[in-house]
């Protein structure tokens, strides 16, 4: 077996799973914090009883990232050794400042939130919930740094055989990092939203709890709305970008072979690498051209202008990236009509609707994974952007048998983390939130 | 003193805080074995549960910063040593979801269960990474491109073992002391009984690992006391040894932790003033990974040294502020 292919399936199987987690607690935190500050602000006990439930289930999605977290702060130096020398100068960096800026403050002030409700003052509980939240925001932002910098890297010389730093902020505040981070972090609102809207929903469709859940469920349904909105528009910045910055990775989520002014948009088809052209085309004449460069006349790089040793696949990423696209409008309607229901107080017996929600809920993360799939398989062969190539990155040390039997094992763990997951989960929804008690 | 050897001693800093913290809730997690009936178990997980996570930072923390500050050692050690890292992984993942899941649902097999894979996770955790320490300690076979020739077993030699054991007797200890403050009665006064026993295990330990090394390696014990730290840091280790039982003998038991934690000071520093210039001392001298040739640039290091500096005051205060609201 392949060593490279290993590392990589490896790689993306505990990257990927891993990735589940930290978004739902994104929006969960942000629902959180909002539904504490509501309590505060109005003294209305319905509030507290809300955020005490959706602590309890953050509680689990919180120790599934952590138990799944601490791998990734690892697995560079054990299965990316060549890469850890080439790139440590400046990717240790931004991994050591997420330990000192945000593991500690959410991980810390996380110990009041679920065990310290009776230890401090109404005030200081809803300041622990927001410095969780930001924790978990500024994590994200030190890790997407770190990805960025892969995928557009700045700030850097190439002397004694590796990358070393030549200015910290451009390094930090790469071409990338601001589009990415924003579209993963609201890509985690959406996630939260949905997955605190559906669970709402699962109470009304039982008629259980349901002075609770409609205001919970109105709530996560105006805060998905807004942030899918937001998300159409930070994803379609961060197609400018990609363009700009790597324009073969934009080339073949577009399939587009050819070099062309008034590029057109792809809305679905199958790419045909053999003969350079898609198949069952569905597109609009022009407008990728337009998205990508506010101008039809605009000339977007196709797959033929580059050599085709440093092009990604073509299959994946394409479809990967409709999908993800294609989900967003999907959301965005979904919310859309929620928010109507709610406000017109018809969700409860919109039995049809609540269905719909309640399956919504792992589509927000399909989502995300194909976003990050797309993102990353489109920077293939690179691990560096033009500066090293994946098959050159992997540890010299390491058997092709040891991935495999680690990869094995992860893999058989995992499965068995995510049952534990669903089945906990499922078991706080049958309780409701009559019950919440604090765990120890 | 030069940002190489600021790095050096700030990793340090960085084990010191993860070994005295996680110490306590990995050792309580190894007497978790001890305990009897419910509600004891209880007591001793609820005295760590909003702990453990906030403690765990510290290794994460620190591997971002030993990758950082020193890319070459995160490299080399980590592919290295491959399969008891990826070991450790799994037994860190079992931790977290032992104590987050085993009060999820009301069933004695359920929490049977997460009880054992807790005190087995927190054993191999610690032993693990004594086990990790006793090897850097002892030196592994590097070739001249700084990669580990060895192979898993290489790891499991004689000394390399008994600085894990060590290590372990030393977790126990510190997870005793610990529960000294947290726990009363009838649980508090066994407690007292184990902390006695780790105690005197982790002496005869310290003493047999000493001989070992005299036995193994002299030059090793001539390297420690050439120079000022190794013997501070038989200082430290002597007056920790005596505090604990000074200070259990009466009851004071913030002091006998203090003490505690006093001992895992000095085990860094021996290895510390073992090791320096080096971070991995190669079995062939010329290939060993030291302060200069494994490290990051100085802009590096110097943006690091503002990291920490900004970042640390701020957590250290914070996490001040939260063991103290559960204080009782």
């Amino acid at each position: 077996m392949d060593p490279v292919l290993l590392a990589r399936i490896q790689f993306a199987v505990t990257v990927g799973f891993h990735y589940i987690f930290p978004t739902i607690t994104l929006g969960l935190a942000f629902l959180i914090v909002i539904f504490l500050g509501l309590y505060l602000k109005k003294e209305d006990e319905l509030y507290e009883k809300i955020a005490r439930f959706w602590i309890g289930i953050f509680a689990i999605v919180f120790s599934m990232g952590v138990a799944t977290g601490i791998v990734m702060e690892f697995q560079f130096g054990t299965n990316w050794e060549k890469y850890s020398r080439f790139v440590g100068d400046i990717f240790g960096a931004p991994l050591a400042a997420e330990g000192v800026f945000a593991f500690f403050l959410e991980s810390t002030f996380l110990g009041i939130l679920l065990f310290g409700r009776n230890k401090v003052s109404k005030k200081v509980y809803f300041i622990s919930a927001l410095m969780v939240l930001i924790g978990s925001t500024l994590s994200a932002f030190w890790i997407i740094v770190a990805n960025s910098w892969q995928q557009t890297p700045a700030g850097y010389h190439i002397i004694n055989g590796r990358a070393e730093l030549t200015s910290f902020f451009d390094a930090v505040f790469n071409p990338s990092t601001l589009y990415r981070y924003s579209h993963a972090v609201v890509g985690g609102w959406v996630t939260g939203g949905f997955f605190v809207a559906g669970l709402s929903g699962y109470f009304l469709l039982k008629k259980r709890h349901v002075e609770f859940a409609k205001r919970s469920i109105w709530i996560a349904l105006v805060f998905t709305l807004i942030s899918s909105v937001i998300q159409i528009e930070l994803g379609h910045l961060h197609s400018v970008q990609v363009t700009k910055t790597q324009p073969e990775k934009m080339a073949t989520f577009e399939s587009m072979f050819e070099s062309q002014a008034n590029a057109p948009l792809v809305i679905l088809g199958i790419p045909n690498e053999e003969e350079k052209r898609i198949d069952y085309e569905v597109s609009i004449p022009g407008l990728l051209s337009f998205m990508v460069g506010f101008d039809s006349d605009y000339v977007v790089k196709g797959r033929n202008d580059f050599p085709a040793d440093e092009l990604p696949p073509l299959m994946l990423p394409f479809f990967s990236y409709r999908v993800m696209v294609g989900l967003a409008f999907y959301f965005l309607l979904v919310a859309l009509i929620g928010t109507y229901l709610a406000w017109k107080d018809k969700i409860a017996d919109a039995r049809r609707y609540l269905w719909v929600l309640l399956l919504t809920i792992p589509l927000p993360v399909i989502s995300n994974e194909m976003g990050w799939i797309a993102a990353e398989v489109g920077r293939q062969p690179w691990i560096v952007y033009r500066e090293l190539k994946t098959a050159d990155a992997i540890s010299t040390v390491v058997s092709a048998g040891e991935i495999l039997f680690s990869l094995i094992l992860f893999s058989v763990l995992y499965v068995v983390l995510f049952s534990l997951f669903v089945f906990l989960v499922r078991k706080k929804m049958l309780k409701g939130p009559e019950s919440v008690s604090e765990a120890y | 003193m030069d940002l190489n050897i600021i790095w050096f001693l700030l990793i340090g800093v960085l084990l010191v805080g993860y070994s005295v913290l996680d110490g306590f809730d990995l050792g309580a997690g190894i007497l978790q074995l001890f305990t009897k009936g419910e509600e004891e178990k209880k007591a001793l997980l609820k005295s760590i549960a909003p702990f453990w996570d906030g403690n765990e930072v510290w290794l994460l923390t620190g591997g971002g910063a030993l990758f950082a500050a020193f890319p070459h050692v995160y490299a080399t050690v980590f592919s290295g040593f491959y399969l008891a890292l990826m070991l450790l992984l799994v037994a860190l993942i079992f931790r977290a979801v032992s104590i987050e899941f085993r009060n999820q649902v009301e069933s004695e097999g359920w929490k049977g269960f997460w009880d054992i894979t807790f005190t087995v996770s927190s054993f191999v955790t610690a032993l693990l990474l004594g086990v990790a320490l006793g090897n850097i300690f002892t030196g592994i076979p590097l070739d001249g491109e700084m990669n580990y020739t060895g192979s898993f077993f290489t790891l499991l030699r004689p000394l390399p073992l008994f600085v894990g054991l060590t290590g372990v007797a030393m977790i126990i200890t510190q997870g005793a002391a610990y529960l000294l403050m947290k726990t009363d009665g009838d649980l508090q006064a066994r407690v007292k009984v184990w902390i006695k026993r780790s105690w005197l295990a982790f002496v005869i330990l310290s003493v047999l690992t000493t001989l070992l090394t005299l036995i193994i390696d002299s030059s090793k014990v001539s390297a420690i006391f050439c120079g000022l730290a190794g013997w501070i840091a038989l200082a430290v280790f002597l007056v920790g040894v005596i505090l604990v039982r000074v200070f259990l003998a009466k009851d004071e038991f913030f002091k006998v932790f203090i003490a505690s934690s006093l001992i895992i000071v000095s085990m860094f520093l021996v290895v510390g003033a073992a090791i320096y210039p080096n971070l991995v001392p190669a079995l062939e001298a010329a290939n060993s990974l030291n302060i200069y040739n494994s490290s990051s640039s100085q802009l590096t290091l110097t943006v690091m040294l503002v990291i920490a500096l900004i970042g640390m005051p701020v957590v250290i205060a914070y996490t001040i502020y939260i063991y103290r609201a559960f204080r009782k």
